[in-house]
Order: structure tokens, then C-alpha cells, then sequence
């Protein structure tokens, strides 16, 4: 039994469109940010930030794929479905991304594992900043414990979100 | 696995300068971002333009997965009703002939009632309901409570207003676009409700916890009043909300606080209806009644419910 995904081969002479190969890492990340369109009225932070997650997969997958301004126009785009304050996502994930690079050029051996650690590392970042924003800008008391659960599973759904993406770039590259 | 290609770009100078400016426009949008957080710190309405286009763009899609939702959960009441569908066909045929009945009943005591109304020259007046919507969406993934509701300023939605289902109180308009309005839940934390105890009035506010509950501070001094069981309906004070609006139940008392469950959830409503801000609905005819309700709307929108 030959593996099903081995009959999608690139044929010879063709390539993927440009759009395609730009187009596809940031309408996966943007539809990850709309997903809080879903008809769930949640009464609290129940749902992981797909965005964040599919933005951290693509960056991690594909290092020379964006430079770090791309978290500006899709932290933007984070921020006005999310209901958080406008500009908590331009900040938080533009910081997590230069933080990514910076890691990455301290680091000489690297493999899964330690992507879920850097990955891990900015989904705390971003959540807890998010929650903090979400503070300081009119929210009150929210308490910590409230982010706590969704930090948690969000970090756990990171390898399912990786391969998906790794699964959504082997077609994305193939004509 | 060894490291992925570098992004050092080698002695290339253009492509240095490139990877330059490119951490220089990143550190400048984060920079951007941070004070639009810090804008919003002192207007956290501002920016609302900023949302008009994500939430029009999104709300056909909610709406028709909102309908496709409300198609599937409903189907197995559908199957349920095949179990023993000919017992409960006898049952109530039964029941039928029995309200019929009660049905001729109510009519009679509804036509006196109206009699009786014109006797006493009382109209019945109440015009503060504005419209009926659904909730179609909301923040799921962020710390605060914002529900997306399915009508906005085009149909007259304006910030400030309350929302309620007919179980009881939803939230307060936050943020208008053309066609939808985001709602504060009343379980957000920056949302505070006067109440009141609905058996013996004793004023207390209500802040929501963010978790789907609230907490409940009385307002007189001494010891806690409130027990498990206790009902509390809106107050009233402050002119946003109407009176008598049901809006949470007493679970639990610790010290000071007592914690409540509200009456109405959100995510298991159909409908919420809109009404005007209270104090707008009872002061507005008259010739100075514009000027007066429109400092009532600028004061809800402005900041939280007035605390009493």
C-alpha cells in the first residue's frame, strides 16, 4: 500500500502560485483569529487563541517564511475579533516573534521538543499579557485563575496545530 | 535535527539593511500597539470604528452557523418525541380538551381586566422595549465578557441601553456598529448592577467574576444579609436599568460577599430584547426630554451602571 499523500506529487514544469505559497501561512492564521465568530456565548476564556497557535506553528515550521513585522497586520486582525483592547495583540505577538528570533540564534541544536518549549513560552507570554491588558483597560478584577485552564490546554493543543499546519505546507508547496 | 537556515543574511550588505529595518518596523507596530493599549486604559471605547469591519464581515457567517447550530441541537427532541408517540398522543389530547378550557377562562378575565383598566383610566404604556435579537457570537478567547448581538445602530441600538432575556437580565450595549452590538455580560467583570433583594429590598451591587457568576456587595453596614436562595431583581438606581428586572440568584455567602448565579444564560437563550435606558424611556415626553436623555445616554455610555 503506497501512502495516499505520496499521489500528490509536484509534477515537473509546474510550481505553486505565489499566491499560494505567501497567501496560504496568513489566511490559515486569520481564520484561526475568526474562529471566535463561532455561535458559542462562553462565559469565560474558554477557547484556545487559534490564531496565536497557527501564527507560533508557521513561524517554528517555516523560520525564513516572515520577518517579525507580520504580527502587526495580524494582531490587528487578532484584536478586532477578539474582544480584546485594539493594539494587545500588535504588541504581544510582534514582541514573541522577535523573541523567537532572538532565541533562535542562541540555540545550535533544536528539535521538537524544543519547539514546544519555545512555544509554550510565548503562549504564557501572550496570554498572561492578554489577561493583563484585559486588566488594565477597564476589566476590573479579573483574576488570574480565569486564563490559568486556557493557558494549559492551548500549550497541549500546540502538536496538534503543528501538524496540521505541516500538513496544510506539504500541499501548499506542491503544484 | 540541526538549526534551520539562518537568517543572517552573510556579508550581504542590502540584505542586512533589510533584516535591519524590518526589526525596526516590527519594534515600531509594537511600540504602536502598546499605546493603543494605553489609549484604551483612558477610553476603552475608542477605536470601536477599528471593529466595524471585522464585525460586519462576521456577522452573516455567526448568523448562519448560529442557525445551523440551533437546527442540530434540536435534534434530539425530535427523535425523543417518537419514543412512546402513541401514549403520549392519548396524553395530550387530554390535555387540550383540559386547557381549552382554562383557555375560554383566561379570556373572560383578560376582557375584564381590560374593562377594569378603562375604569381606572390607566393606559398601559410600556414602551421601552426597542427590539428583539440574537446573540450570535462572543469573546471566547479573551478574559473579558463580551457577547456580539445581531442588530446594531441602523436598527437603533445605542450603547448604554440594557439587555435582557425573559429570564432575566443579559448585559448593557457596549460598542455599536451599523448592524451589531457588542453586549457586556453581566458576568464581566467591569459590569456593576445595582440590585436589590426582591423580598425585602435591601440595596446591594452586583459585579460580574468572569466566570459566569457575580459577586453581590450589600450596601448596608453590618454583617452579610444575604443567604443561599436569595432572589435579587434590578433596583433601578442609576436610570440605566429598569426596576424589578430579574438578575441573579444568592448561591453562596462568605464574609462580606456573596456570590450569585445569574437567572438567564446567555449561551441558552433564543432571544434578548434591547430596551431604552430607563431613565430615556420614563422622561421622554416633553419638550425638554431630548437634552435630558440625551446626558442619560452620554453618562451610561460613558462609564459603568452609576453605582446608587
Amino acid at each position: 500500500m503506497i501512502d495516499p499523500h505520496l499521489h500528490h506529487v509536484p509534477r515537473l514544469g509546474r510550481y505553486p502560485s505565489r499566491f499560494r505559497l505567501a497567501g496560504t501561512p496568513i489566511i490559515t492564521v486569520m481564520i484561526g483569529s475568526f474562529l471566535t465568530a463561532l455561535p458559542i456565548i462562553a462565559q469565560s476564556a474558554i477557547l484556545p487563541p487559534f490564531g496565536l497557535l497557527i501564527l507560533l506553528s508557521w513561524r517554528l515550521l517555516r523560520p525564513e517564511l516572515w520577518r517579525t513585522w507580520i504580527g502587526i497586520p495580524l494582531g490587528l486582525f487578532d484584536d478586532m475579533m477578539s474582544g480584546q483592547p485594539i493594539g494587545s495583540a500588535i504588541f504581544l505577538w510582534t514582541i514573541a516573534l522577535i523573541g523567537i528570533d532572538w532565541v533562535e540564534h542562541r540555540m545550535v541544536w533544536r528539535s521538537y521538543r524544543q519547539d514546544w518549549l519555545i512555544a509554550a513560552v510565548a503562549i504564557i507570554f501572550c496570554i498572561s499579557g492578554g489577561w493583563f491588558f484585559a486588566r488594565i483597560t477597564g476589566g476590573g478584577s479579573v483574576s488570574f485563575s480565569l486564563v490559568a485552564p486556557q493557558m494549559v490546554w492551548t500549550i497541549l493543543l500546540f502538536p496538534f496545530v503543528v501538524r496540521q499546519c505541516a500538513r496544510i505546507d506539504r500541499w501548499r508547496v506542491m503544484a | 535535527m540541526a538549526r534551520p537556515p539562518s537568517r543572517r543574511p552573510g556579508i550581504n550588505r542590502r540584505a542586512q539593511y533589510s533584516l535591519f529595518a524590518s526589526y525596526v518596523v516590527a519594534l515600531v507596530g509594537a511600540a504602536i500597539g502598546l499605546l493603543l493599549v494605553v489609549v484604551a486604559i483612558f477610553d476603552p471605547t475608542g477605536f470601536a470604528a477599528l471593529r466595524v469591519a471585522a464585525a460586519e464581515v462576521s456577522r452573516p457567517a455567526s448568523v448562519t452557523m448560529k442557525g445551523m447550530v440551533s437546527g442540530v441541537s434540536s435534534i434530539d427532541e425530535v427523535l425523543a418525541a417518537y419514543w412512546q408517540a402513541g401514549s403520549q398522543n392519548v396524553g395530550l389530547r387530554r390535555q387540550v380538551e383540559a386547557d381549552r378550557n382554562r383557555i375560554i377562562e383566561s379570556k373572560a378575565i383578560a376582557q375584564e381586566n381590560l374593562r377594569l383598566k378603562k375604569l381606572l383610566k390607566l393606559v398601559d404604556e410600556d414602551s421601552s422595549d426597542l427590539l428583539t435579537a440574537r446573540l450570535i457570537a462572543s469573546s471566547a478567547s479573551s478574559a473579558r465578557r463580551f457577547a456580539r448581538l445581531n442588530a446594531g445602530a441602523w436598527q437603533g441600538v445605542r450603547p448604554g441601553m440594557p439587555v435582557r432575556a425573559p429570564e432575566g437580565l443579559i448585559g448593557r450595549i457596549h460598542i455599536t456598529t451599523p448592524n451589531s452590538a457588542d453586549v457586556l455580560l453581566l458576568t464581566d467583570t467591569s459590569n456593576i448592577v445595582p440590585v436589590r433583594r426582591a423580598s425585602d429590598n435591601i440595596p446591594a451591587i452586583s459585579t460580574g467574576l468572569g466566570d459566569g457568576s457575580v459577586e453581590i456587595r450589600a450596601l448596608t453596614a453590618g454583617r452579610n444579609p444575604f443567604k443561599p436562595g436569595d432572589l435579587l431583581v434590578t433596583s433601578g438606581i442609576g436610570g440605566v436599568y429598569q426596576p424589578n428586572i430579574p438578575v441573579a440568584v444568592v448561591v453562596r455567602a462568605e464574609g462580606e460577599i456573596a456570590y450569585g448565579v445569574p437567572l438567564a444564560n446567555p449561551a441558552r437563550v433564543d432571544a434578548v430584547v434591547v430596551e431604552r435606558v430607563f431613565e430615556e424611556a420614563v422622561t421622554r415626553p416633553g419638550p425638554s426630554a431630548p437634552a435630558v436623555a440625551a446626558g442619560a445616554e452620554a453618562e451610561a455610555s460613558g462609564g459603568n451602571a452609576a453605582a446608587p
